[in-house]
């Protein structure tokens, strides 16, 4: 059963169409990285997974059921969701932002504490010295590093990432994409990647599919990607060039 | 004589903290709900800041004037005085809710709404702890209005410290003036300092 599916997907907000008759499967262990312009419909996709948004037509099988099927709160709580400007939250520490899920799941204290200092020694950052800190205390990379653990935290089978690396440098981008690649050797999860970067989809994707206005272009991995010949993935591939 | 009027000033100074507080109790228990209300009712939004806001332009007299003939919330008396009070007070209160929580940086609810969390974990979690120390000036805002506004509670026989103030003008004696201002003035005073110190804690880390 594959982890995710798409069939026929359209949505309309305001009269005005973002997406129409999107169809693709994620299967377990894959990567699919989303790839398009600004406006191109890729968030929305993403947003649809975990049930933030509803399609107004078609639908969204997470684990063979429907989004409408599930508990919006249950769907939600077992998919990792890492959003470009973190929104880690600014009044809870590095330790309560990373083990929020845990705790809304009711676990132990020691069992959130446990996990908590596990992961962020996953994601590079000593939780000796992180876990006291507050969000605004930690530079940028670090920050997204958090993202990344809070949403690991209660071993989600799903995660989602939405432009999560959009705002950093190059060298701290490229730190993380290493580290995204590590944790996915470790953990094996499916993941569904939202970038308009071509370069971090080819590094990363299992699989890219190339949205344009809300319709899907192509799917393919990343070497058959490359041969791609419609406009707009020759768009993409010629900011490779340079 | 001296020590009557310390008497007077004492009593009548218990008065007017008792109207204050009730008054400023009843507007923040239905002025920050009222706020939460409008952060998810968009179309309630004109209509309550409006009500509020037209509350606070009518002079406070004449509110007095309005209010007694009505039945229940009228009359004579303290019950009328905070009923008025919590008219004025509901402004600020109303508005700085609204505002502190419309202020939270989208990206943090949605992604608190992205982590599972329900509307109400979401609201007792996040927003109002982000939204406290605006809604805690508009409680301040508020409380010091409101001490001064409740001097008017004498013209109507509400008691407080305006009995002075309005017994002082009517005899032309500055001593019993002074008697009813200067309390109601340190009264402010304190209520602002104690306030603010509160505020200053409940910054966000």
């Amino acid at each position: 059963m594959p982890a995710v599916e798409f069939r026929g997907v359209g949505f309309q907000v305001d009269g005005k169409t973002v997406l129409s008759q999107l169809s693709f499967v994620v299967e377990p262990g894959e990567t699919l990285v989303l790839l398009g312009r600004s406006g191109s419909g890729k968030t929305t996709a993403l947003k649809m997974t975990n049930g933030m948004l509803l399609p107004t037509s078609g639908e969204v099988l997470v684990d063979g059921r429907t989004t409408v099927e599930w508990d919006p709160i249950r769907l939600k709580r077992r998919i990792g969701y890492v959003i470009q400007e973190v929104g880690l939250f600014p009044h809870f520490t590095v330790a309560e932002n990373v083990g929020l899920v845990p705790k809304l799941e009711q676990w132990s204290r020691p069992d959130i504490d446990r996990r908590v200092d596990e992961l962020l020694s996953k994601v590079g950052l000593d939780p000796g010295e992180f876990r006291a800190r507050y969000p605004r205390q930690l530079s940028g990379g670090q920050r997204q590093r958090v993202g990344v653990a809070r949403a690991l935290a209660a071993d989600p089978a799903l995660l989602l990432f939405d432009e999560p690396f959009g705002a950093l440098d190059p060298v701290t981008r490229c730190e993380l994409q290493q580290q995204f690649l590590a944790l996915r050797r470790d953990f094996q999860k499916t993941s569904i990647f939202v970038t308009h970067d071509v370069r971090e989809a080819l590094r990363l994707g299992t699989r890219i599919a190339l949205l344009a206005s809300g319709r899907l272009e192509i799917i393919a991995p990343p070497d058959e990607f490359r041969r791609a010949q419609s406009e707009e993935a020759c768009a993409f591939l010629a900011g490779l060039e340079d | 004589m001296r020590s009557d009027l310390t008497d007077d000033i004492l009593r009548l100074t218990g008065q007017h903290i008792e109207l204050v507080a009730i008054a400023m109790a009843l507007a923040i228990l239905i002025g920050v709900p009222a706020g939460i209300l409008l952060t998810r009712r968009a179309h309630l939004r004109q209509w309550l800041l409006g009500f509020a806001s037209v509350m606070q332009t009518i002079p406070s007299l004449a509110l007095f004037g309005f209010l007694i003939p009505l039945p229940f919330i009228g009359g004579i008396g303290p019950r009328t005085v905070i009923v008025a009070l919590v008219l004025y007070a509901l402004l600020p209160i109303l508005r700085n809710t609204f505002v502190g929580i419309a202020a939270v940086d989208r990206a943090v609810c949605e992604s608190a709404v992205a982590m599972g969390m329900t509307g109400g974990q979401l609201l007792r979690q996040v927003q109002l702890p982000l939204a406290a120390q605006t809604i805690l000036a508009g409680i301040r805002v508020a409380t010091v209005t409101t001490v001064g506004t409740a001097t008017i509670a004498a013209a109507i026989g509400g008691g407080g410290l305006g009995v002075f103030i309005f017994r002082g003008v009517a005899t032309v004696d500055s001593t019993q003036i002074l008697a009813g201002a200067v309390p109601a003035a340190l009264l402010a005073l304190i209520a602002d300092g104690g306030l603010g110190w509160v505020e200053r804690r409940l910054s966000p880390a």
